[in-house]
């Protein structure tokens, strides 16, 4: 069982590497998107650090969510998905391993490179760890969710705003506590409380996401 | 007791669903109009003046019902649909796509009144109040629910991964009842609670059951009305549709 799981995350793994410019996109989106925001907003430093911790969380949102359409696609396409599911390992497996390595691809960087935007945004040196920590807690929580909007909507026409719709309101609870953490550290109320609910419900999605992700599965691939 | 369970399943099939519906859509739709008759009069009419908010309070006869009707209904489409993917029941899919669009429409409502009764007690549209905020996240998720059904196109997949959807959200709403309530007060402390400590008069009260369980018959009433169609519709070419007086004319 945890030979199928290493063996599925490296194979994820080595062919995102064979096709680096996937790997990069999610990466340049989020970049992007949050130094737009100084462009539309002004370049007044105060404002930037108040609404930073809302800038980067939502970029990281819409990040995650941009790269989900990718994480059965391709195999839903080359069959390597109808396999998985005959396979006799149990699918929970399968699945986990799977949004592993979507995870280590497209939520790992945004979490490496938030602080270095983060000096963009003026933020101080607390206020960038606990946003770190809450990336670090909260994008896999992203993935594991979005994972069961990304099977639901498996090769359906318009699957990439489907998913959004289905994906974006059950994103709220990471999306208020993670910002909420990165803001009570700006403010001196200290993020832990905030950080801790974000462990609980990541280790919830953990348990229950690729259940529901592997049933949405069987039955868009039926 | 296995004579009771055979009776229930009978209901299951869409063949004896569908005049069973055909009887009670009637005698729903009278109880509605009848009750939000009353309840419409008795808002208006009888309902006293409140010494604080005046006239303007009335609203909320059509809004607190409104919003009871959108919960309910998510739980009840979630009833339909554990029960479907349990059962593997064809109507049990038919009655959580029926449901959804009353269940939208009375979300909208909601926030839509309780725009109205916002702007001349509040001063504003729209608070980012706990309440208000997880009523429009309410809405989204029946968004979802429908533009989903309306992508797949084989009914079962439909049916199916509906279900699944409505299941999830009912497994996150509270999450995003309390993590919205959290943000709120850690944000701004207490805006303006909605039950305003004044205690309810009874006549209030009775006007707004009589109008809640007015809403309720009318759900009941559209939603049969909508099954009937849906079912029509899937069981198109089956013979005992083609048997039926209204489709042979």
């Amino acid at each position: 069982m945890f030979n199928a799981f290493r063996t599925l995350v490296g194979r994820d793994l080595l062919l995102a590497m064979r096709r680096r410019s996937d790997l990069f996109t999610t990466l340049f989106f989020f970049v992007i998107v949050v130094s737009l925001f100084p462009l539309g907003i002004g370049p007044e430093l105060n404002t930037l650090r108040l609404i930073a911790p809302g800038v980067f969380w939502v970029a990281a949102l819409l990040a995650s969510m941009l790269a989900l359409e990718r994480l059965f696609a391709i195999d839903y396409e080359d069959g390597a998905l109808e396999q998985m599911l005959l396979a006799p390992q149990p699918l929970f497996v399968l699945v986990l391993a799977k949004v592993t390595a979507h995870w280590l691809v497209t939520g790992l960087p945004l979490v490496l490179m938030a602080p270095l935007l983060g000096l963009q945004y003026d933020m101080a040196n607390d206020a960038l760890l606990a946003m770190v920590i809450s990336l670090l807690l909260g994008t896999p929580a992203l993935s594991l969710i979005g994972a069961i909007g990304a099977a639901l909507t498996l090769g359906l026409r318009g699957g990439g705003v489907l998913v959004s719709l289905l994906v974006l309101p059950l994103y709220i609870p990471v999306l208020i506590f993670g910002s909420g953490s990165v803001e009570a550290t700006a403010s001196g109320l200290g993020g832990q409380g905030h950080l801790l609910m974000l462990g609980a419900i990541l280790i919830l999605s953990l348990l229950f996401a690729p259940l529901a992700a592997s049933a949405a599965l069987r039955i868009s691939a039926e | 007791m296995n004579a009771r369970l055979l009776n229930w399943f009978k209901f299951s099939s869409p063949a004896t669903f569908y005049p069973l519906a055909g009887r009670l859509v009637p005698i729903f739709t009278l109880i509605a109009v009848a009750l939000i008759g009353v309840g419409l009069y008795m808002s208006f009419f009888v309902a006293p003046t409140d010494y604080k908010q005046g006239e303007g309070y009335r609203i909320i006869f059509v809004h607190v019902p409104a919003a009871w009707m959108s919960m309910f209904i998510y739980l009840i489409m979630a009833f339909w649909a554990g029960l479907g993917l349990v059962f593997n029941t064809r109507l049990s899919g038919m009655m959580t796509r029926a449901l959804a669009p009353t269940g939208a429409i009375f979300a909208f409502l909601a926030l839509w009144t309780g725009a109205f009764w916002g702007k001349p007690m509040w001063g504003t549209w729209w608070v980012w109040d706990a309440r208000l905020t997880s009523e429009l996240i309410l809405l989204f998720l029946y968004l979802g629910y429908l533009a989903l059904q309306g992508a797949i196109d084989d009914t079962r997949r439909a049916d199916r991964a509906g279900a699944l959807l409505v299941l999830v959200g009912v497994i996150n709403i509270p999450i995003i009842y309390y993590s919205v309530q959290w943000w709120n007060t850690l944000h701004q402390g207490a805006t303006i609670s909605m039950d305003n400590g004044s205690k309810m008069g009874v006549t209030m009260l009775w006007t707004m059951l009589i109008m809640a369980l007015g809403f309720w018959a009318y759900t009941i009433a559209v939603a049969l009305v909508r099954v009937r169609s849906i079912i029509l519709e899937r069981e198109a070419d089956t013979t005992w549709v083609s048997e039926l007086a209204e489709v042979r004319r």
